[in-house]
C-alpha cells in the first residue's frame, strides 16, 4: 500500500510538469495526508479541520504547479527589486525609545513590564481541534 | 467647493474663500450622508476638527505649510495611525490603537492635512472587492449615481434599487469610495497586487502606485514585503502628484526606501507627445477581458497614435506565469508576516490560557477569516524544506524572468506600457461572491500585479464610462523611479478623454449647498 502510494505520488508531479493541474489535484490528494496538515497546521497555527484544509491546499497547491512549466536554467531567484542597491543602515545610535508604558497598554495580559504567556508545553502536547 | 482640485481648494484656503473649519464639516456632513457606503471603519470627527482649528490659524497668519494644509484626506486601515483604531477589518486588531503613525501618515500631518478618518478593505488587505472584512463591504459610490440608475430604470422597473449595488474592487475600495463620493480629497491606499490600482478603476478615480522603493513602508502593517507600496487615490492625476511629492522620499525607518534625493515636482501640460512611444503588450490581450474594455484600450492606443505618438505592440512573454507566481511568493511571504500575531504583545487573545501553541493557535483561529488563514496554510506549504525549492525559490526565479520581459521592454525604447487596469466594469456584489476570495483575486490582479512583482509605477485613470454607464480605467505603467514621466502622460491622456463627474446630487437632496455655485466639469451628461 505504501509503495503503491509513493507511485502515485510520482505520477502526480509528472503529471503537473506537464500542465494537468486537474490530475495532479486528484492524484494530490495521496501527496496532501492527513499528515501533512498535521503538520503544517502545528507550523502555521492556523486550522481549518482536515478535510477542508485539504481541499483549500489542493486547490492551491495545483495552481502553484503550473510553475513547472517554466525554464528557469540558468536563473537567479530574485528576492527585491533593489537588489542593485545597499540596503540603508543607520548609525547605532539611541535617538528614540522609553515607551514601554505606551507598548505595555495594547496587551491583553501584563504583570509589571511583563507580557504574560502561558506555560510552553514540554511534552509534545496533542492539542485538540475542531 | 468639494468637487475642486486639490490646488483649486488650497488657492480658496489662502485667499480665505472657504475656511478649513467649514471645508472639515462639508465633509464630515457628507461622510455621515453617505454611511450606506460603508467606506469608513472610523471617522476621526474630534480630530479632524481641531486639525481643521489649527490649520485655520494658520491661514489666518498667512503661514501655511503648503498645498495640502486644511484639505481632508482619508487612510487606509492598514496604516498605523497614532490614537486612532486601526484594525485592517480584521479581528485580529479591533481595538487595537497604535502608539505610532506610519511615515505616510505622519507626512500628510506635517503638511497640515485633515485626517477624515480610517477607510474600510479586505481583512489585511487580502482580497480584490474590499468584501471580506469584519466590518462588512464597502459599497460603489457609482451604483447610486444618477447616470447608473438612469440607464438601469430603462432596463427594469420597479426593482428594490439598492439590492443589486456594486462593489468597489479592492482591496482599497473604502479610500477609492471615501475619494469618488467626495468626502475627501486624497486618501491612502496600498497596492500588493493591484489594491489600489483596481478599485481607482472601478470607482472612476485616479489609484496611483509608486515606484517600490519610492515611498516609506513604515507603518503599514505589511503583507508581502518585497512588493507591497502606499497607493495614493485622488480625483485627478495633478492631485496624485502632489500627494506624491509630499511622500516620496527616503526614510530612515524604512531601509528599503531609496537614498536617492527626491524633490516635490509640478506636472509639465505636456502637449506635443511625437517623442512618445507607448507599448501596447500582446499577452494582457486575454478572452476573458470583456468587448467594452477591449475596445476603450484599442480608442486609447489610437488616440496616442493621431496625435503623433509611436505606438507599438510589445512583448511580455512571461505574463501567463505571472499570477501563478504571485501567489506562491504572496502566500509565502503573508505565512512570514502574520506569524507576529500571536495575541501577547498587541491584538486581539484568545481566552485560554493552556500553553502557548493552544492559545496562538485559538487566538489566531478567532482573529483571523478563513481567506488569510488559507494563505498562511498555503505559504506554509511552500516554505517547508521538501518544497522550498519547487516552490518558493522556482517563484523568485520567474519574479526575475518576469522583471526582465519589463525591463527588455523598456530598453528598446519604449517609455511608457498602455493596458487595462481590470477585466470589465463593476460587478454587482451578488455576482462577485458567488466565487472565493482566492479564485476572484487570480482573475481580477491579472494587469496590475506583474507590476508589482517588477516594482514598477503605474496608475489606473479613469477614461469612459460603459453602457452601463461605470467607470472603466486603464493603466498606464512606467520605468523605475520615473514616476513623473509616468504622470506626465497620464495627465496628457486623462485631458483628452474628459472622464464625466459622478452625479450623487440626487440622493443628496439636502446637501445641495455643497454643489451650488460649483462650475463642475460636468461635460456631457451621458
Amino acid at each position: 500500500m505504501w509503495a503503491r502510494a509513493v507511485w502515485l505520488g510520482l505520477r502526480a508531479s509528472a503529471g503537473g510538469r506537464r500542465g494537468f493541474p486537474s490530475k495532479a489535484a486528484h492524484q494530490g490528494s495521496r501527496r496532501v495526508t492527513a499528515e501533512l496538515i498535521e503538520h503544517l497546521e502545528r507550523l502555521a497555527l492556523v486550522d481549518f479541520g482536515s478535510q477542508e484544509a485539504v481541499a483549500r491546499l489542493e486547490k492551491a497547491i495545483a495552481f502553484a504547479d503550473r510553475l513547472r512549466a517554466v525554464d528557469t536554467d540558468g536563473v537567479e531567484p530574485m528576492e527585491s527589486v533593489l537588489e542593485d542597491r545597499c540596503l540603508y543602515l543607520r548609525s547605532d545610535n539611541v535617538v528614540e525609545g522609553n515607551c514601554a508604558e505606551e507598548l505595555l497598554q495594547n496587551s491583553h495580559r501584563v504583570v509589571e513590564e511583563y507580557f504574560v504567556a502561558p506555560p510552553v508545553c514540554l511534552f509534545g502536547e496533542i492539542y485538540e481541534r475542531n | 467647493m468639494l468637487g475642486r482640485t486639490l490646488r483649486e481648494v488650497s488657492a480658496a484656503l489662502k485667499q480665505g474663500q472657504v475656511s478649513p473649519t467649514e471645508l472639515c464639516q462639508r465633509c464630515l456632513s457628507l461622510i455621515k450622508k453617505t454611511k450606506f457606503l460603508n467606506a469608513y471603519i472610523t471617522v476621526s470627527e474630534e480630530v479632524a476638527l481641531k486639525q481643521a482649528e489649527e490649520s485655520e490659524k494658520r491661514y489666518k497668519k498667512g503661514l501655511s505649510l503648503g498645498d495640502l494644509d486644511g484639505i481632508p484626506v482619508a487612510v487606509k486601515d492598514n496604516f498605523s495611525t497614532a490614537g486612532i483604531e486601526t484594525t485592517c477589518a480584521s479581528n485580529m486588531l479591533k481595538g487595537y490603537v497604535p502608539p505610532y503613525n506610519a511615515t505616510v501618515v505622519q507626512k500628510l500631518l506635517d503638511q497640515g492635512a485633515l485626517l477624515m478618518g480610517k477607510t474600510n478593505l479586505d481583512e489585511f488587505a487580502m482580497g480584490s472587492g474590499s468584501t471580506d472584512g469584519i466590518f462588512g463591504p464597502v459599497k460603489n459610490p457609482w451604483s447610486y449615481s444618477k447616470q447608473y440608475r438612469e440607464k438601469r430604470k430603462q432596463k427594469s422597473h420597479g426593482e428594490n434599487e439598492d439590492s443589486d449595488w456594486l462593489i468597489t474592487g479592492g482591496s482599497s475600495g473604502g479610500s477609492a469610495a471615501a475619494v469618488s463620493a467626495f468626502t475627501c480629497f486624497a486618501a491612502l491606499g496600498s497596492d500588493t497586487g493591484g489594491s489600489t490600482r483596481n478599485p481607482a478603476a472601478h470607482c472612476g478615480v485616479v489609484g496611483l502606485k509608486p515606484s517600490y522603493g519610492l515611498v516609506s513602508r513604515h507603518g503599514l502593517i505589511p503583507l508581502v514585503n518585497s512588493m507591497d507600496v502606499p497607493g495614493i487615490l485622488t480625483r485627478c492625476v495633478d492631485d496624485a502628484a502632489i500627494v506624491l511629492g509630499i511622500l516620496a522620499g527616503h526614510d530612515p525607518k524604512d531601509s528599503t526606501t531609496i537614498q536617492d534625493p527626491v524633490k516635490p515636482f509640478t506636472l509639465p501640460s505636456l502637449t506635443d507627445v511625437s517623442k512618445l512611444c507607448i507599448g501596447i503588450p500582446k499577452e494582457y490581450l486575454t478572452p476573458e477581458l470583456s468587448s467594452e474594455v477591449r475596445s476603450l484600450w484599442s480608442k486609447a492606443a489610437n488616440l496616442f497614435e493621431s496625435e503623433g505618438a509611436k505606438v507599438i505592440e510589445v512583448s511580455l512573454p512571461h505574463t501567463s506565469y505571472s499570477i501563478v507566481c504571485y501567489h506562491v511568493l504572496c502566500t509565502s511571504e503573508v505565512a512570514s508576516n502574520m506569524a507576529r500575531f500571536d495575541g501577547l504583545e498587541y491584538g486581539h487573545r484568545c481566552d485560554t490560557d493552556v500553553s502557548t501553541e493552544a492559545m496562538y493557535a485559538a487566538t489566531r483561529r478567532e482573529g483571523f477569516n478563513d481567506v488569510v488563514r488559507e494563505r498562511i496554510l498555503s505559504g506554509n506549504f511552500f516554505l517547508l524544506k521538501e518544497n522550498y525549492e519547487n516552490y518558493f525559490v522556482k517563484a523568485q526565479k520567474v519574479r526575475r524572468l518576469i522583471a526582465r520581459d519589463f525591463v527588455n521592454v523598456f530598453n528598446s525604447g519604449v517609455d511608457v506600457l498602455l493596458t487595462p487596469t481590470t477585466l470589465s466594469e463593476a460587478v454587482p456584489h451578488t455576482e462577485f461572491i458567488r466565487e472565493d476570495n482566492r479564485t476572484r483575486s487570480a482573475q481580477d490582479d491579472i494587469f496590475t500585479q506583474a507590476v508589482n512583482m517588477a516594482g514598477l509605477p503605474a496608475v489606473s485613470v479613469p477614461m469612459a464610462l460603459s453602457s452601463q454607464r461605470l467607470p472603466i480605467g486603464l493603466q498606464f505603467i512606467g520605468r523605475a523611479f520615473c514616476d513623473q514621466q509616468l504622470l506626465t502622460v497620464a495627465k496628457w491622456f486623462e485631458k483628452r478623454v474628459q472622464f464625466p463627474v459622478i452625479q450623487l446630487q440626487e440622493l443628496m437632496d439636502d446637501c445641495s449647498s455643497i454643489f451650488e455655485n460649483e462650475k463642475l466639469a460636468s461635460v456631457s451628461l451621458k
